[in-house]
């Protein structure tokens, strides 16, 4: 335990007030991409990150590969293709403005960031000759190699690349800030956005920011029903401090919401539970397609979607006979027929056919090409295995053409999961948003993981850029408005409540987080009932309304860990909210209820939720409210079709 | 009194370390505080906290000043694919 004084200044209760036109709350790759867009239409951009931007956000420290970028000059599918099919896969429970911006702007951010100093392609050709590279562009691509549309890139080049950008074009960029809260029109839950709140991690000041539009590009929820007060860092797959603040201060202004009923099993990290993503024997993501063995070597088959077994491993990276393309990625977990592409035979068949435990990832026997690319370059390029999985096991004495590297558990989750462990993960709720990836209150732009079913690099990037254009386009034709300072002083006094207490007799941000988790494992777990759910909801409020007050802080770090957890906690009441708003299960959504009370005139709808002075308002939406994909996008974005900057 | 951490992510080589909190810069979840000492490596103060996405390490000037290393349970098993099918087969 850290004994010394506390290092910083603290600066509690004091004010900094900083006007913009545009503010970007997170720092991630898409609020850096938002700012960057709205920097270059002229604006004065001010980006607000809690971390430290050159590496902070879940793609901070690398990303392996790049979705869906369908205009990429290789590519052999298009936008629309790939967004239905996206749409298809999921029954339509998908943001299909958001995707179709990722196809169709994709590759436009990588030749950005490119231009900014990141790496996209092979540029020292060490892959000269393999299937996977286009040799005229020197593209990489992954997974389907004949319809070229998920490129390999060197992730961890791109982060800085954007800080440098961010600070070339003269964005105000604050550092080591967490935002609090939003600012709105009067102090009016609903009405137009005029900032935010924020307090700094390591002095406790605190920022009032007042800007003209504002871009929430914060991540998902996490940390909800995962934790462990030890190893807090190892709940989930995303960062520690990456839980969701967005959501929350969205939900308290007034914003709305859909599928956020939407959880899905734990498929990393979980409480510690996994082995490292990516770290330990598997064939997905960043090691599609290793071979699969038993504990005799024996290889277990590949099989393209009628369940042929593929002899060549070239096989692995073409469509079935008759299928156009195929997907693979972070969004696809139990594909349909139309995109199912090729995976080993399921585990449950191979016990029956003798095959040995534990299994193991094998390079060996790849094509050397295939070997070095996956261990060389993916696992040196992807978020989390640059350093601790690449180097340290190189360092080792790790060999991919020598080693066999032990699985866990029965798949690509590196673990054996219980049914309640459960993620915001692969498309979850989010932010509800219209064509200018605009919420429904006025100013108040949203993109990357805040949004409705969002995943991804690509998505992050892509879709803040576009919301960056979007909020600027609102901050030239609207003034500035006053903040109210009675929303400010009321916010202050929340965020700073906890350093009064007593700590002999207070509760901290572990013990409320874990208690949280346990409430919604029991509460709203795997299966939902309407009873359980609305105790569930009880529970929370009386965490909220007895617990809160009695939490304790030690310094400024602890109160931002604190306030974190109190975010979980409206996330929390959010989830159970949409849970006791959806009476029928929905495969799509993984939501699955014991006590199915209602017709199924729900079954296609997305269903809205916002609050209103505590009141819950909810709507239903048709999935495809959004209309045509390319006509729409093309009515919206005339002047980025045209190419101009402002 | 003293309690040993539920893991030790960070390891400094002092000898190598000039203490230029680099890595304390770039941390994102902000799991170290800076040394009293000036020069000396930064404290883990939030060991916990470490997601081990490793760009301490990736930020240090000096090779080898800054390890980062998973958790004794990450720790995952690897064998000579040679060995393992001779195993296999006894």
């Amino acid at each position: 335990m850290y004994d010394n004084a506390w290092p910083y200044p603290l600066e509690y209760d004091r004010e900094e007030i900083i006007n913009a036109d545009v503010l970007v709350l997170g720092g991630g790759v898409a609020g850096c991409m938002a700012a960057i867009a709205a920097a270059r239409a002229g604006q004065k951009v001010l980006l607000v990150e809690k971390g430290a931007t050159k590496r902070s956000g879940a793609g901070g420290s690398g990303c392996d590969h790049w979705e869906s970028a369908a205009t990429n000059p290789c590519s052999k599918v298009t936008p629309e293709e790939l967004t239905q099919a996206m749409l298809h896969d999921n029954d339509g429970f998908n943001n299909g403005i958001s995707h179709y911006i990722e196809c169709r702007e994709g590759y436009d951010r990588l030749l950005d960031i490119e231009k900014m100093g990141g790496k996209i392609r092979d540029t020292e050709d060490e892959f000269v000759g393999a299937d996977f590279r286009d040799d005229e562009t020197k593209l990489m691509f992954a997974y389907d190699y004949e319809n070229k549309f998920t490129l390999r890139i060197w992730g961890t080049t791109f982060k800085p690349a954007m800080h440098k950008e961010l600070r070339r074009l003269g964005v105000q960029i604050l550092d080591r800030v967490m935002v609090t809260s939003l600012l709105t029109e009067k102090g009016a839950q609903g009405g137009r956005c005029v900032g935010a709140t924020g307090i700094h991690t390591r002095t406790g000041k605190f920022y009032i920011f007042n800007a003209k539009s504002s871009i929430i590009c914060m991540s998902r929820p996490a940390r909800v029903w995962l934790f462990s007060a030890e190893l807090p860092g190892l709940c989930e797959f995303r960062p520690t401090q990456c839980i969701g603040d967005g959501h929350a201060m969205g939900w308290r202004a007034g914003a709305e919401f859909t599928m956020m009923e939407k959880s899905v099993r734990a498929e990393f990290s979980a409480s510690g539970r996994s082995y490292p993503p990516y770290g330990a024997g598997n064939n997905h993501n960043t090691w599609y397609a290793a071979s699969i063995i038993d504990s005799r070597g024996k290889e277990i088959p590949y099989a393209d979607r009628d369940g042929n077994i593929l002899n060549d491993v070239k096989d692995r990276f073409r469509p079935a006979k008759g299928q156009k393309f195929f997907m693979k990625g972070g969004g696809i977990d139990f594909p349909k027929y139309e995109i199912e592409g090729p995976e080993t035979l399921s585990f449950s068949k191979m016990m029956e056919e003798g095959y040995k435990l534990p299994f193991y990832a094998d390079l060996t026997t790849l094509p050397e090409e295939e070997r070095r690319v996956i261990w060389g370059m993916m696992v040196g390029q992807e978020g989390k295995t640059n350093v601790p999985i690449y180097r340290n096991y190189t360092k080792e004495g790790f060999d991919p053409a020598k080693h066999v590297l032990q699985c866990y558990g029965t798949g690509w989750t590196s673990a054996s999961f219980l049914p309640q462990e459960r993620q915001l993960f692969g498309l979850p709720g989010g932010f509800f948003n219209d064509w200018t990836l605009s919420t429904n209150i006025q100013g108040l732009y949203v993109a990357g993981d805040a949004l409705y079913a969002s995943d991804c690099y690509g998505h992050a990037a892509a879709t803040g850029y576009y919301a960056g254009r979007h909020a600027a386009k609102y901050a030239l034709s609207n003034d500035l408005l006053q903040w109210d300072r009675q929303q400010v002083d009321k916010e202050k006094v929340r965020v700073y409540a906890p350093l009064k207490n007593d700590p002999h007799s207070s509760i901290g941000w572990k013990e409320l987080n874990m208690a949280i988790a346990k409430t919604m494992q029991n509460y709203c777990g795997e299966v939902k009932y309407d009873d359980l759910l609305k105790v569930g909801l009880v529970r929370l409020k009386e965490y909220e309304e007895n617990i809160i007050p009695q939490t304790f802080a030690y310094n400024p770090h602890e109160l931002v860990r604190l306030l974190e957890v109190f975010d979980i906690l409206t996330v929390s009441q959010i989830i159970i909210e949409a849970s006791l708003a959806r009476k029928i299960s929905v495969d799509a959504l993984y939501f699955k209820r014991g006590d199915a009370i209602e017709d199924e005139s729900s079954k296609d709808k997305l269903i809205v939720i916002k609050q209103h002075e505590g009141e819950i308002i909810k709507r239903e939406v048709s999935v495809d409210f959004f209309g045509d994909l390319k006509e729409n996008y093309e009515k919206y974005n005339q002047d980025y079709i045209r190419g101009d900057r402002s | 009194m003293k309690e040993m951490p539920a893991a030790n992510p960070i390891i400094f080589d002092k000898s190598k370390c000039m203490g230029c909190n680099r890595c304390m810069e770039i941390c994102q979840v902000d799991i170290f505080l800076p040394n009293p000492e000036k020069g000396k490596p930064p404290i883990v103060a939030y060991p916990g906290e470490c997601w081990y996405c490793g760009c301490c390490v990736m930020e240090c000037p000096v090779e080898g000043a800054i390890e980062l290393q998973h958790p004794l349970m990450n720790r995952v098993h690897w064998i000579e694919k040679r060995l393992l099918i001779e195993q296999g087969n006894e």
